[in-house]
């Protein structure tokens, strides 16, 4: 019994020593998100800014539009398209960088541990360079008289340019590029304590290569499979840059959505709740995929 | 083909890798494993015995020559569509399923029907005492816990052969001989031919049925633990199984001429000119000076039941003799004795 008042003391000793520390971490992180949250309640200022008027205007908006000249309200499509779309690309660029991230983190997870951290450098080359000036090069690659084209038109698979540049393709193959070595490092971290003994075993006993890739390898490595997924997915969904440039000023995700408010729009507490909402839709699809990936317990 | 034979090894020889770097694991294997036996591969390390495992297992492919099933030839068929089984050296437990899921994998990967395999898990895990572990996960066992389930695992699909890999040299001496005598328990119970792999020649020596000696990729000698210890083919084998002392010596009438000077009558048959004796430490007798070949005790070592001498001989070569501690003699450091051997038991060798 005195041992565990001795540990509860020293533990609140520990927060004391430790709480300069924790209330810079505390205001740091979620200052800048309480304003957010404040501001989406405000109503909007006569250029940009706020007044510091309690409005639901902004949220309302986020859902719906109101007729300007009927009064009629209905749902805000527009805007329910641009989050759908966001989604929608988002878990694309998690799909395919998972399919492309497996095999690569499995090719380096299997070299020799002499030529692994060669590999490793490679896959984080990109990283060194400014996103804006990758975003570009992509552009380079797929735009009507760019590699791509002149490559497909020479080889006569195609006889005139096909418009990649300001698509949803464009989009996904540029998220994809820039968020492929955050599924690759977590998969690769994850591949790296495998051990490959055990797939001796399956297939000692009796498993086919589908059943110990489904049954044995992919179960094992799920917390790198979970890991990396969220890592693409999220930045993928407050996506700026990439669909900004790529997909051209149509092709629209909630990152530009919501600097549109904070610019020409001026209307800071339209961006503001849209920012919440981007939040919450973050914060749900982590308990939900997090739900979902530790039900079931210890099975395939 | 011998049907009796559960596996054929016929001139298995691999060779990894290829030009200057190559590596002869195995060369020119040939061995017959009958159905039903508890037979032991056993070496130093590096001779090949793992290599020889993963070509019955199928992880390997013989560089040449063909592996046999009961007379069926599976050298190029795949591990999961062998019936032979493998107990990993470090288990190779899955560690996110149960004990229950991990023994019932096989059977299951096998698409037996899922009430079938629940009455099969069952009926292994009670075979090695596992019954109250089924819901665990490998993580929450103890290495001899983990032990059984390896087992448990490689059995439950009643495979034609099991084949086990140093399984047992991750525990501690104590577990090791508990093991030693359910690993001997399980075979007599299931019927199924084991190959069992160690380095260990005590090991060998109390499991098998039958040994088969390896070193540098080749078999040295195959048979009985009995005709192995008391009947070594070579130098090679006598030294590696227990302990043994080596004269060498001319032939000369009947008898050995050793470096001493002395001659000493051995069952020769046959040979002539040099010749090595292996003699066990047991099979000296140490007997008052005068009698047979003078030595004088310059070590003891009391070892509980036994005691360990060693004898100098008069060419100043030392042999160790194995006496009973309680066989009334009283000897010391510095005595003088007569060294005499059971000639029946010693061994001539071929140098
Ligand atoms: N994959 C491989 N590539 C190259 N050489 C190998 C490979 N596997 C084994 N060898 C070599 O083949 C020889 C036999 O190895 P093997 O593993 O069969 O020995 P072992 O008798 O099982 O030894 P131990 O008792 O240490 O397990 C060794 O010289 C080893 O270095
Ligand atoms: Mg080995």
């Amino acid at each position: 019994m005195s041992g565990t008042g001795k540990t509860r003391s020293k533990g609140a000793n520990g927060w004391l020593l430790s709480a300069p520390a924790l209330i810079l971490l505390l205001l740091a992180a979620s200052g800048p998100l309480v304003i957010v949250v404040i501001y989406s309640v405000l109503a909007k200022g006569d250029y940009s800014g706020v007044r510091w008027i309690l409005s639901g205007d902004a949220w309302f908006r986020v859902l719906f539009e109101k007729d300007i000249f009927d009064g009629t309200v209905s749902l805000a499509d527009a805007n329910l398209s641009i989050f759908w779309r966001s989604v929608k690309l988002s878990l694309a660029t998690t799909l395919i960088t998972f399919v492309l991230g497996l095999p690569t983190a499995w090719f380096i997870g299997t070299r020799p541990k002499t030529t692994r951290a060669l590999w490793l450098f490679l896959i984080t080359i990109p990283f060194w360079t400014n996103l804006l000036i990758r975003t570009f090069a992509i552009m380079e690659v797929i735009r009507n008289q760019g590699l791509l084209n002149t490559l497909l038109i020479k080889i006569g698979l195609i006889s005139a340019p096909i418009q990649i540049l300001y698509t949803d393709t464009a989009v996904l193959i540029g998220m994809t590029y820039v968020y492929l070595p955050l599924m690759v490092l977590p998969l690769f971290a994850a591949i790296d304590r495998f051990d490959f003994k055990l797939i001796e075993a399956g297939y000692d006993l009796y498993a086919s290569r589908w059943q110990i890739l489904r049954g044995v390898i992919l179960p094992i490595i799920k917390p790198g499979i979970v890991a990396g997924c969220i890592l693409v997915f999220i930045p993928s969904l407050g996506a700026y840059v990439t669909p900004r440039v790529l997909g051209g000023g149509k092709n629209m995700m909630i990152g530009n959505f919501i600097e549109l408010q904070f610019g020409q729009g001026q209307n800071w507490p339209l961006g503001a709740a849209l920012s919440t909402m981007l939040l919450l839709i973050v914060l749900v699809s982590l308990v939900v995929y997090t739900r979902a990936s530790t039900r079931g317990g210890p099975h395939g | 083909m011998k049907t009796d034979h559960a596996i054929d090894a016929c001139n298995v020889s691999k060779i990894y890798g290829a030009g200057a770097r190559a590596v002869t694991a195995l060369g020119d294997v040939s061995i017959g494993i009958k159905q039903g036996e508890f037979f032991t591969l056993l070496g130093p390390s590096g001779c090949g015995k793992t290599t020889l495992l993963r070509c019955i297992a199928g992880f390997e492919t013989p560089t040449s020559g063909t592996i046999l099933l009961f007379g069926r030839d599976i050298t190029h068929t795949p591990p999961n569509q062998r019936p032979v089984n493998t107990v990993f050296q470090s288990y190779a437990l899955f560690p996110h399923l149960s004990v229950a899921q991990n023994v019932g994998f096989g059977l299951k990967m096998q698409g037996k029907p899922a009430a079938e395999v629940a009455q099969e898990v069952e009926r292994v895990l009670a075979l090695v005492k596992l019954e109250d572990f089924a819901d665990r996960l490998p993580q929450q066992l103890s290495g001899g816990q983990q032990q059984r389930v390896a087992l448990a695992r490689a059995l439950a699909p009643k495979p034609e052969v099991l084949l086990l890999d140093e399984p047992l040299s991750a525990l501690d001496l104590k577990l090791r001989k508990e093991m030693q005598s359910e690993l001997k328990r399980l075979q007599t119970e299931t019927g199924i031919t084991f190959i069992f792999v160690t380095h260990d020649q005590e090991e060998a020596l109390t499991m098998s049925d039958r040994i088969g000696v390896m070193s540098a990729g080749a078999l040295m000698q195959v048979g009985p633990p009995r005709e192995i210890y008391d009947h070594p083919v070579n130098r090679f084998v006598a030294d590696f199984i227990g302990e043994t002392n080596f004269l060498v010596g001319q032939v000369d009438g009947q008898g050995l001429r050793i470096g001493s000077g002395d001659v000493i009558a051995v069952p020769l048959n046959g040979q002539t000119g040099e010749v090595t004796l292996a003699v066990r430490p047991e099979q000296i007798n140490i007997g008052p000076a005068g009698t047979g070949v003078a030595a004088k005790i310059i070590d003891m070592t009391y070892l509980g039941t036994d005691t360990h001498y060693t004898v100098a001989l008069g060419d100043a070569s030392t042999l160790v003799a194995r006496v009973q501690s309680n066989s009334g003699a009283s000897l010391s450091v510095g005595d003088s004795v007569g060294i005499t051997f059971d000639a029946k038991a010693v061994q001539v060798l071929a140098s």
